[in-house]
């Protein structure tokens, strides 16, 4: 428990102290945010079901932040700590690969989770926000949102060879469902044929189910969202598990 | 003396290649046994073996009585471990890696007088990125001691390291011993080997082709000790024969003298008396001893080399 603790807290420095992930995890979603809302404000639109672009663009950004830190922040500090031998290191001590596994999975996840904390504080104050959802059923959306992708990335570091491969990998994987699926502008700019597409983007359930949760539609609404997620939830800690290796 | 490491007919192979065979050996408390021989020849596999973080296709294994495969993390959790290729995270900081490490052992050491002790306090804030190649092996050195362990294992410690930090790595892992622990470690520095180990176990392709102390090694090599000296003028006849036991070989203004076997008095005293005593001028005189080096050569027929 002592050494979950230490390394969780350990971990939670070093994400920090990467100024990539902590800007792209905490400082590029709000800077999003500012930069529509200065553009469209807030005011509710037919387009939105009479809400307004900020009201549907907080559970869009969150689901952008979770497909970052799962295929960008797991992936690459996985993949990096195997190919430099920093988990070779570890495995001569008595700490369990569990311990590794969970302490990434805590910081990583808490750092998710203040992203969208950031942005929801952020809609409070200068946007006046509105959110019609079930706050605890927007939670435990959130919580199998993340930790789907959170699956996607330890898939990723798995199966690439090297580190530079999974990151490169990774970013092919990020940058266009960012787009595509609704996450980085709504899915209603899009032109039909790429809406098409994007039903086999994992990330467009991520954002079906934030953002209908988030205007208090029910899970009923959403089994699809919520059954391709766990799924991929399920896929992820299975493949995870078969393809962890410490070297 | 008790035995703390015990092996046996170890065997190892990777695919078609036989990485270590026939492996035996004992290591006995409180000294430090060393494993040497060229890359490849299958140290590293010899002590990873050990550490339990190989299987070995054959053999017996006993680390302070414990079998590596079955009891790893009891293993683990009694022997410090420096690997030849591991790190830790670019920007983890010094007192963080020792203080994350402590963590994991039930009976840690002090790592507050560890970061002491290897002279890394001022590095103490210092990410791990920023420190220079020695101070990197002196805090994994640090890291394999945190357990308090009976036994210390490390792998290549010196390598890529300039002679003024291998010189203090040297005095730091006499240091350790000093404490009471025993210490196995692997290299390719015969040199290294022999000014610091107690034994060593020569490993050529995969098995011990020699184990003893260095000096019963380099003496049972049956090599001669040297003479070596510079002349301006020729050396007079009846040299070689008013010298008991000795041969001289004579290369240009370069004399080497080549003492045998059964000598009373020491070569070099017996050399520069006579040359004293018929009134020769003569310089850079220096005696040369056999090494490891040698024993490796006259055992393998070839040179080790980096």
């Amino acid at each position: 428990m002592k050494s979950l603790l230490k390394m969780t807290w350990m971990e939670a420095k070093l994400f920090l102290r990467e100024p990539v992930g902590a800007f792209f995890t905490l400082v590029f979603p709000l800077m999003m945010l500012f930069l529509f809302g200065s553009i469209y404000g807030n005011e509710p639109t037919p387009m939105f079901g009479g809400h307004g672009t900020i009201d549907i663009s907080i559970p869009a950004y969150t689901a952008m932040i979770i497909a970052t830190t799962g295929l960008m922040a797991i992936t690459i500090t996985m993949a990096t700590y195997r190919e430099n031998g920093i988990l070779r290191r570890l495995r001569t001590t008595p700490v369990s690969p569990l311990v590794v596994l969970a302490a990434q999975v805590i910081v990583v996840f808490a750092m998710t989770s203040l992203g969208m904390l950031l942005l929801i504080v952020a809609g409070k104050l200068v946007y006046h926000v509105r959110f019609e959802g079930n706050a605890f059923s927007v939670l435990i959306g959130f919580v199998l949102s993340s930790l789907s992708f959170f699956g996607l990335g330890f898939i990723l570091a798995g199966l690439m060879p090297t580190a530079r491969t999974a990151q490169v990998v990774g970013m092919v994987l990020l940058y266009p469902m960012l787009f595509l699926s609704g996450a980085g502008f709504p899915r209603e700019l899009l032109p039909d044929a790429i809406k098409k597409v994007s039903a086999f983007l994992p990330l467009t359930y991520v954002v079906n189910l934030l953002r209908g949760l988030w205007i208090g539609e029910t899970w009923s609404q959403h089994t699809t969202d919520a059954i391709v997620l766990a799924a991929l939830l399920v896929v992820g800690v299975l493949i995870s598990i078969k393809t962890f290796r410490w070297e | 003396m008790d035995t703390i490491v015990q092996v046996e007919g170890l065997r190892k192979t990777y695919g078609a290649t036989v990485a270590v065979d026939e492996v035996s050996f004992e290591v006995r408390e409180g000294e430090i046994f060393g494993m040497v021989g060229p890359n490849g020849a299958g140290k590293t596999t010899t002590i990873e073996c050990l550490e339990g973080l190989r299987k070995p296709d054959r053999g017996t294994i006993r680390v302070l009585g414990l079998d590596p495969q079955r009891e790893g993390q009891t293993l683990r959790e009694r022997t410090g471990m420096q690997l030849q290729q591991s790190n830790l995270p670019e920007r983890m900081k010094v007192w963080e890696a020792l203080d994350l490490y402590a963590s994991f052992y039930p009976k840690a050491a002090d790592w507050k007088e560890l970061l002491a002790q290897l002279g890394l306090e001022e590095k103490r804030n210092t990410p791990f990125s920023k420190l220079s190649g020695g101070q990197k092996q002196r805090l994994f050195i640090a890291l394999a001691l945190l357990p308090n362990p009976q036994l210390v294992f490390l792998d290549e410690l010196t390598t890529g390291l300039d002679p003024q930090a291998r010189q203090a790595t040297w005095d730091l892992v006499r240091k350790v011993r000093s404490k009471g622990k025993t210490i196995m470690l692997t290299t390719h520095f015969m040199e290294e080997a022999e000014r610091l180990c107690d034994r060593v176990a020569i490993l050529d392709h995969g098995r011990i082709v020699a184990l003893g102390t260095p000096e019963a090694l380099i003496r049972g090599l049956g090599a001669d000790e040297r003479v070596v000296f510079s002349l301006d003028s020729t050396l007079p006849a009846g040299f070689e024969k008013a010298l008991t036991r000795a041969a001289v070989e004579v290369q240009g203004e370069r004399v080497v003298v080549h003492g045998k076997d059964g000598r009373k008095i020491p070569l070099v005293s017996e050399v520069v008396s006579l040359l004293t005593g018929q009134g020769i001028p003569f310089r850079d005189l220096r005696t040369e001893q056999p090494t490891l080096e040698d024993v490796f050569l006259s055992l393998t027929g070839r040179e080790i080399k980096d």
